[in-house]
């Protein structure tokens, strides 16, 4: 069958195969089809058996790797996480220590102070308490000196009046008398 | 004659092995340049991962890359069951790949432009579909060629046509890498000629001229670079395709 096909370029051709077109020469089909087989399973079994585990392993390998250390990594964020809630927390507490300390200090100083200003008070009271019972006593004698006073100048002035001086008991009542009024 | 842009794709016997029949068993250039490719990919990924570093060097960087490249396809196409054709997926991938590479270079030979080679090919991942899709899911493999959904009336088209394009997916499978190789080839070839033709014809002037043809072939070799891997991966990615359909028939 090959016979028939020329060149395409139409030209007689000058190889040592008498003309046909190399690849309908069917007498060559045998052999290449012989040597394809071999070469093609050869080839197959090198691959299959060899060349493409090797490459398939280190490709795996470095995927291993490369999810180990995307794990490795996880592990180690949730870690520092971890740290910094543990330190936030410390900060936390330690914040609200220090209020309690501040509250507690203030609230007893301002006890302090309070009862600090009462006694000042209580004394204070107790003082202006005295104070106001020697005014009292004060003007007490102040008034009983007062009526010895008028008696006096009442005296007097009868004495001064009518010439003579008017019993002292008159006078008292005189006096007694008018100091209600 | 260096110009006959088919002399490329000569078989040439080195020596023979064996005979089956009457039929000789020959190791060719085309066998040599197969087992090349077994020696390359295998040095390449295994001198790749000799270190196993955990950051790789940059053979082991193209060594995990091209792993991870079609480990990802197979995932992504045939999901993570399709992950145990995945040594398959890699070996006809990187096969390919190699020998559309090595063929790139000038004075080589390319596995992939025979058409027996990638028929062969194309053949052996039809039938695993097929063997697997059996195996797997028994006679419900067939639901792959009965959609949901599809009125009575017209089913028997649809199933011809389902069918049609299924026992139709090796020869497509191994046209398009074959023809895409072969062609390539030949067009660089034909640039090439044309240098020697102009330079022999008209002297100075044509070597000089050659310039012209010669800037083409530099952006031939660019495309046929991308080409060959596309179509390595093309290969692979049907592949993965057909398989996913033994995985899952279930449209």
């Amino acid at each position: 069958m090959a016979e028939q096909h020329n060149t395409s370029t139409g030209h007689a051709p000058a190889g040592e195969h008498k003309g046909a077109f190399p690849p309908f020469q069917s007498e060559t089909y045998a052999s290449q089809l012989v040597w394809l087989v071999l070469a093609f399973v050869l080839l197959f079994v090198l691959m299959s058996k060899w060349a493409l585990p090797r490459v398939g392993n280190i490709l795996d390998a470095r995927q291993k790797r490369i999810d180990g250390d995307i794990a490795e990594a996880g592990a180690l964020k949730a870690q520092s996480d971890e740290a910094v809630a543990a330190y936030e927390k410390a900060l936390a507490d330690a914040r609200a220590n220090a209020q309690a300390i501040a509250n507690e200090t203030r609230d007893k100083q301002a006890a302090a102070a309070e009862a600090r200003r009462k006694t000042l008070e209580d004394d204070l009271n107790a003082k202006l308490a005295e104070a106001e019972k020697t005014i009292a006593a004060t003007k007490t004698a102040a008034m009983s000196n007062v009526r010895g006073i008028a008696e006096d100048a009442t005296r007097a002035i009868v004495e001064r009046l009518i010439g003579t001086a008017p019993s002292d008991k008159a006078v008292a009542d005189a006096v007694a008398d008018a100091l209600k009024r | 004659m260096a110009a006959d842009p088919i002399h490329q794709f000569r078989i040439v016997d080195l020596f023979p092995v064996a005979h089956i029949g009457h039929t000789e068993i020959i190791f060719t250039n085309s066998a040599a340049f197969m087992f090349a490719a077994v020696i390359v990919i295998t040095a390449f990924l295994v001198i790749g991962t000799a270190k196993k570093s955990l950051v790789p060097g940059r053979l082991q960087s193209a060594a995990e890359l091209s792993y991870e490249f079609v480990a990802t396809t197979v995932r992504s196409t045939a999901g993570s069951e399709g992950m145990r054709f995945f040594p398959f997926v890699f070996t006809l991938f990187m096969f390919i790949l190699t020998v559309n590479f090595i063929g790139l270079v000038p004075f080589t030979f390319t596995v992939t432009s025979h058409i027996i080679v990638t028929a062969a090919l194309a053949i052996t991942v039809f039938l695993t579909v097929l063997l697997y899709g059996l195996y797997r899911h028994g006679l419900h493999f067939f639901n792959l060629f009965v959609p949901k959904g599809v009125p009575i009336l017209i089913l028997p088209l649809i199933v011809f046509i389902e069918v049609l394009s299924f026992v139709s997916r090796p020869i497509s499978h191994s046209v398009r890498l074959f023809a895409n190789m072969l062609a390539g080839h030949i067009t660089l070839q034909v640039f090439a000629g044309f240098i020697i033709l102009m330079g022999s014809a008209m002297g100075a002037v044509g070597w000089a001229g050659g310039i012209l043809p010669f800037g083409m072939i530099v952006i031939l070799m660019a495309l046929e670079t991308l080409v060959a891997f596309l179509q390595a991966y093309v290969f692979a990615i049907l592949t993965c395709i057909y398989l996913n359909d033994a995985i899952h028939p279930g449209h």
